[in-house]
């Protein structure tokens, strides 16, 4: 066996190797986002995705190698969760003002993701696993997985849906909101959090501290009431 | 440091036995979240005894600080998730036009009906309200 490949076998059994990949992913993507001075397009997560992605493929990585290495980067998602009661704490006298606006807006946004999803996909003629998969799209991956499952979907396809549709809502929210003239950070914020979860959350802290609070809110709201919503509206559309 | 880190993770764990044992469809971090409002509103409103009781850390603003840095860095936490992406790019070929298209539209129209009903219901409560003051 060659030094080289001795060393390789070594450093793709360690979570070593791989946290630091997707530390370093990380840090290019984040200096990609901020040269363009964070535009919403160069999307850092997304860029840091097909970083880590290409270079899985390149060198035939199994993405359960990976993860063992970048499970403690996945594992802060939690207590970062835990955390947005900080801002949100901040806040309270401004979300307290704006109770009315938010139980409205969630129930009307939950509805619309649920109903133009599940229909566009059955107009498409999209396999009904498939559309069973996608429906807790716009929700947080933990309990998306779940509501997939119990359903009979496929919980890793619903992962990755649920991931593109993060990213897709992260790019989309500021271009779309200064077009439709929206300049209310809450409401933006709030947008962001319910169609695109944590990612659109991210994106939100990016922009304002009042955005990523309303759409950590949302995060929240919307995981509670799409679980419920989901299986009410499958059975709705034959 | 530790402080914060052990009381974040405390809530967490609580959280996700609570949302374990009532079969709530919530993840666990959220409830933690809930919780840990719970404990700074106790921490800043409570009896004053509950602040003198606690370690420094979690009074003096240090809690504060490693909650704003991890935030800061939300989207790193994404990236192993979305790495899952190599494992499924067959269903995404087969579908993908067509999952595109839902994805890019339903996102859209979430999106736009969230922030129109946020912004429509806020102003005429505004208005509402104004009327009133008006009026009195």
């Amino acid at each position: 066996m060659s030094g080289e490949f001795a060393v390789w076998v070594y450093l793709s059994r360690t979570p070593l190797l791989w946290l630091t990949v997707t530390l370093l992913a990380y840090l290019v993507a984040d200096r990609i986002a901020a040269a363009t001075g964070r535009n919403p397009v160069a999307n850092p997560v997304l860029i840091a995705i097909m970083i880590t992605a290409a270079i899985l493929s390149v060198t035939g990585t199994p993405y359960a190698d990976y993860f063992q290495g970048a499970q403690f980067v996945h594992f802060l998602l939690g207590p970062a969760t835990v955390m947005l009661a900080l801002p949100l704490y901040e806040h309270r006298a401004t979300v307290m003002r704006a109770l009315v606006p938010m139980l409205a807006a969630l129930g009307v946004g939950c509805v619309v993701a649920l109903v133009s999803a599940i229909g566009l996909a059955r107009l498409l003629d999209i396999p009904r696993p498939v559309i069973t998969a996608l429906s807790p799209k716009s929700i947080t991956s933990g309990v998306a997985r779940g509501v997939s499952e119990t359903l009979g979907g496929d919980p890793t396809l619903t992962a990755v849906i649920v991931m593109l549709t993060g990213v897709t809502g992260a790019i989309l929210v500021t271009p779309l909101m200064n077009a439709l003239r929206i300049r209310d950070m809450r409401a933006r914020g709030f947008a962001a959090g319910l169609a695109a979860h944590g990612v659109g959350t991210a994106r939100a802290f990016q922009v304002s501290e009042v955005a990523g609070t309303f759409a950590g809110i949302a995060m929240g709201l919307n995981a509670l009431l799409t679980a419920i919503l989901v299986p009410v509206v499958l059975r709705l559309v034959p | 440091m530790i402080a914060s880190l052990a009381l974040v993770l405390l809530a967490q764990l609580l959280g996700e036995v609570f949302a374990r044992g009532s079969g709530l469809p919530l993840p666990g971090p959220v409830l933690g979240m809930v919780l840990m409002l719970g404990f700074l509103t106790l921490r800043d409103r409570g009896p004053a005894a509950v602040p003198r009781g606690l370690p420094r850390p979690l009074t003096d603003g240090t809690l504060e600080q490693t909650g704003k840095g991890l935030l800061a860095n939300l989207s790193l936490m994404f990236v192993p998730a979305g790495a899952g992406i190599v494992g499924r790019l067959d269903v995404l070929q087969a579908q993908g036009a067509k999952l595109a298209f839902v994805l890019v539209l339903s996102t859209l129209a979430a999106l736009a009906a969230t922030a129109l009903t946020f912004v429509a219901v806020s102003r005429s409560l505004d208005r509402r309200r104004g009327e009133r003051e008006e009026a009195a």
